[in-house]
C-alpha cells in the first residue's frame, strides 16, 4: 500500500518534471534560436537555420545592424517613448489614483462613470484616426506620448485597490497637520507604493515598448518608425516572397531560387541574419527588465484578469 | 471591480475633514490631467461611430461626423452582402472560441502541476522562463515562429520530417487550413505562464488546513487538486470565461496581423483585421465603423449574458 503509493508519487514527480522541461523549452527556444542564427553567415541560413549552435559564426548581421542608421533612428524613437510615457504616465495615473480613493471625495460618481465608459467602449481605431488628424497629430512624434499621458481607468483601478489597503489614520493625522493632498500623495502614498508602482511600471513600458500598431495606424514617415514596426516590415516582406518561392517551387525550380535569392540575398549577411539581429536587439531591454519587478507582478495582474 | 463603501461608522469621523473647498479644489485638480485625457482620447471618439450611420467622406476629416448626411443603414447592408463578412465571422469565433478552450484549460493544467512542484526553487525558475515570451513583442515572437515553422530548413518541419510524421515540409503560414492552429498555438505558447500567474495566485489563498486535513484523511494527490484545488479556484475559472466569453469577437490584432498573408487570408482575415483593411487602408470608413459597432454591442451583451449565466450558476461574477 505504502510503496504503491510512493511509487505513484514518485511517476508523478518524474512527469511533472518532464512538462517543466518542456515549458521551459519552449519559452526559451524561439529566442536562443534567433541569437544564434544572428550570429551565423547568410550564406550559412540559406542553406538551413541552426538549431543549437551557429554552425558558421559571424558578428557581421550584429555589426550591421548596430551601425545601420534607420536601426539606431528607430531604437532612439522607441526608446524616448517609452521612457516618456512610462514616467508620465505612471505619475499622472497614480496622481489621479489617489484622489479618486479618497473617501471625501465629491462627485467621485462623475469619474466613476467616466472611467468605466472608457474602459469598456471604444469608437475603435477609425474614429481615433479622424481625432489624431484633427489634432494634428497624425505623423508626428508626439502622437506616441499625448494620447498615452494618462495610463487609463484600468489601471487606476489598480492602483485604488492598494491604496485602500494603507491605514486611513496615516493620511487623517497628517492631513489634521495640515499637510496638503498633493504633499500626502507624494511624501506618503509614493513611498508606501512601491511595489505596485515597479509592477505597472513594467507594464507600462512592455506595452508602449513592444507596440507597432501607433506607428502602424497614426504614422508614415520613415523617421517615426519604431523598431518594433521597422521588424515587422522585415517579417512581412520576407513571409510574402517566402510563401511565394513555396508556390513557386511546385513549378519552377528556377523561379523558387532566383524569388530565395531575392528574399534572402547572398553573402555574410543577408536579410534574414539582419531580421534576427534586430529582433535579438528588439527583444532584450524587456527580458532583462522584468525579472526585477517579477515578484510584484502578482498585485498588478490580480485585478488584470478583469481587463476586457 | 466597484469601490465598497467604508464601513458607516468610520465614514462619519472623517466625514468632516477633506470636505472644505481646499481640500476639494486640490483633488480636482489632481484628477483633472487624467479626466482630461479621458474625454478626448476615449469619450470625443465614441461620437465617431455615428459614421456608420452616415455618408462619411475622408475629406471631411473629423467635423464631417456631425456634418455628413444620414445613409439608411447603407453600410450595413454593404457588410452583410460582402462575401467576406461570413468567413471572417468563422474565422474570429473559430480562433477564439477554440483558443479559449484551449488556452484556459492548459493554464489551469499548467498551475496545478506547478503547484505541485516541491522545490520552491525550480518553481520559481520555471516561471521566470515562462514569463519570457510575454514579454516579447507579437511582432519578435510571431516573426520567429514563422521561422520556425518555415517550410524550408526550419527545425519543427525539420523535426516532423525526420520522425516520418509527414512526408513533406507543412506549409503552417502559407495553407489555410493551418492558420487557426498557429494562431491558437503561437498564443498559447506566449501566454501559457503569464495567464498561470492568476491561478497560481488563487491556489496560494487557499488555507493550507484543508489540505492538511485531507490528507490524514488519506485523501490522494488526485482528490485532492479534484475536491480542494479546483474548488478553490473556481471564482477565478468562472473571472477567466467571463472575459473570454466576452472578448469573443475580439481577436488579437497584434498577433494575426503579424502572422497573416495573401496565401492564409482565406483563414485569417477576422474582423479586426477586416476593419483596418477596409478602414484605414482602403479609407471606407463607414464600412469599418459600422462593423466595429456591431462588434462592440455584441461585446457587451455578451459580457451581461456571461455574468448573468456565471453569478447564476456560481455565485461569482463581476458586477
Amino acid at each position: 500500500m505504502v510503496q504503491s503509493k510512493s511509487l505513484g508519487e514518485r511517476a508523478f514527480r518524474i512527469a511533472n518534471m518532464l512538462v517543466m522541461l518542456l515549458v521551459v523549452v519552449v519559452s526559451l527556444y524561439p529566442f536562443y534560436y534567433a541569437l544564434i542564427n544572428s550570429m551565423n553567415t547568410g550564406v550559412q541560413v540559406m542553406k538551413g537555420f541552426s538549431a543549437l549552435w551557429p554552425e558558421d559564426f559571424s558578428m557581421q548581421a550584429w555589426k550591421t545592424v548596430l551601425s545601420d542608421q534607420a536601426v539606431s533612428k528607430a531604437f532612439f524613437i522607441t526608446l524616448a517613448r517609452t521612457v516618456i510615457v512610462t514616467v508620465a504616465s505612471t505619475l499622472l495615473t497614480s496622481m489621479f489614483a489617489y484622489a479618486y480613493s479618497r473617501t471625501y471625495l465629491t462627485g467621485k460618481r462623475f469619474y466613476t462613470v467616466l472611467g468605466f465608459v472608457c474602459m469598456y467602449f471604444s469608437g475603435g481605431v477609425i474614429p481615433y484616426f479622424l481625432l489624431i488628424s484633427k489634432l494634428g497629430l497624425y505623423d508626428k512624434f508626439m502622437v506616441y506620448i499625448l494620447p498615452s499621458l494618462f495610463g487609463g481607468f484600468y489601471n487606476v483601478i489598480i492602483f485604488n485597490t492598494n491604496f485602500k489597503a494603507l491605514p486611513d489614520s496615516l493620511f487623517e493625522s497628517a492631513k489634521l497637520d495640515g499637510a496638503t493632498e498633493f504633499n500626502m500623495y507624494w511624501k506618503i502614498l509614493m513611498p508606501l507604493s512601491k511595489p505596485v508602482l515597479a509592477a505597472l511600471c513594467v507594464f507600462t513600458a512592455v506595452g508602449i515598448w513592444n507596440d507597432y500598431t501607433t506607428t502602424l495606424y497614426y504614422t508614415q514617415s520613415p523617421d517615426l518608425q519604431t523598431l518594433q514596426y521597422f521588424i515587422l516590415k522585415l517579417v512581412h516582406s520576407y513571409n510574402a516572397t517566402e510563401q511565394l518561392a513555396n508556390n513557386a517551387m511546385a513549378n519552377s525550380a528556377a523561379v523558387a531560387s532566383t524569388l530565395n535569392n531575392s528574399r534572402l540575398g547572398t553573402g555574410v549577411v543577408n536579410s534574414k541574419t539582419i531580421e534576427l539581429a534586430a529582433m535579438v536587439l528588439a527583444s532584450l531591454p524587456m527580458i532583462a527588465i522584468y525579472p526585477f519587478a517579477q515578484k510584484h507582478f502578482v498585485q498588478g495582474v490580480l485585478l488584470g484578469s478583469v481587463k476586457g | 471591480m466597484t469601490t465598497t463603501p467604508a464601513p458607516a461608522r468610520k465614514k462619519k469621523r472623517s466625514a468632516a475633514l477633506g470636505k472644505d473647498a481646499r481640500t476639494q479644489a486640490e483633488l480636482h485638480l489632481m484628477l483633472l490631467p487624467g479626466t482630461v485625457s479621458m474625454l478626448v482620447f476615449g469619450i470625443v471618439p465614441l461620437f465617431g461611430l455615428l459614421i456608420a450611420f452616415k455618408d462619411f467622406r475622408p475629406i471631411m476629416g473629423f467635423d464631417g461626423i456631425f456634418t455628413a448626411p444620414w445613409n439608411n443603414l447603407a453600410h450595413f447592408r454593404v457588410i452583410f452582402n460582402s462575401p467576406q463578412f461570413w468567413p471572417m465571422m468563422r474565422n474570429t469565433l473559430g480562433i477564439n472560441l477554440l483558443g479559449q478552450a484551449v488556452s484556459i484549460t492548459a493554464t489551469i493544467l499548467f498551475a496545478l502541476l506547478l503547484n505541485g512542484l516541491r522545490s520552491a526553487r525550480v518553481k520559481s525558475f520555471v516561471q521566470t522562463v515562462a514569463y519570457m515570451p510575454h514579454f516579447l513583442s507579437w511582432v519578435v515572437f510571431g516573426g520567429l515562429c514563422i521561422n520556425l515553422l518555415s517550410p524550408d530548413g526550419s527545425v519543427i518541419n525539420n523535426v516532423l520530417v525526420a520522425l516520418g510524421l509527414t512526408k513533406g515540409p507543412i506549409l503552417f503560414l502559407a495553407d489555410p487550413d493551418y492558420f487557426w492552429g498557429v494562431a491558437i498555438f503561437t498564443g498559447l505558447a506566449k501566454d501559457l505562464g503569464w495567464g498561470a500567474i492568476l491561478y497560481l495566485a488563487a491556489i496560494a489563498g487557499i488555507d493550507p488546513l484543508l489540505y492538511e486535513a485531507a490528507t490524514i484523511d488519506g485523501a490522494s494527490r488526485w482528490q485532492r487538486m479534484r475536491h480542494i484545488t479546483i474548488p478553490g479556484i473556481m471564482p477565478t475559472i468562472m473571472i477567466m470565461l467571463i472575459f473570454a466569453i466576452a472578448g469573443m469577437l475580439n481577436n488579437n490584432f497584434t498577433q494575426i496581423y503579424v502572422l497573416q498573408n495573401v496565401l492564409n487570408k482565406p483563414a485569417s482575415q477576422v474582423i479586426d483585421t477586416y476593419v483596418y483593411e477596409v478602414g484605414l487602408q482602403q479609407f471606407q470608413f463607414g464600412v469599418g465603423l459600422a462593423i466595429s459597432l456591431m462588434k462592440s454591442v455584441f461585446a457587451v451583451l455578451l459580457l451581461v449574458i456571461a455574468n448573468y449565466g456565471s453569478s447564476r450558476l456560481t455565485d461569482s461574477g463581476l458586477f
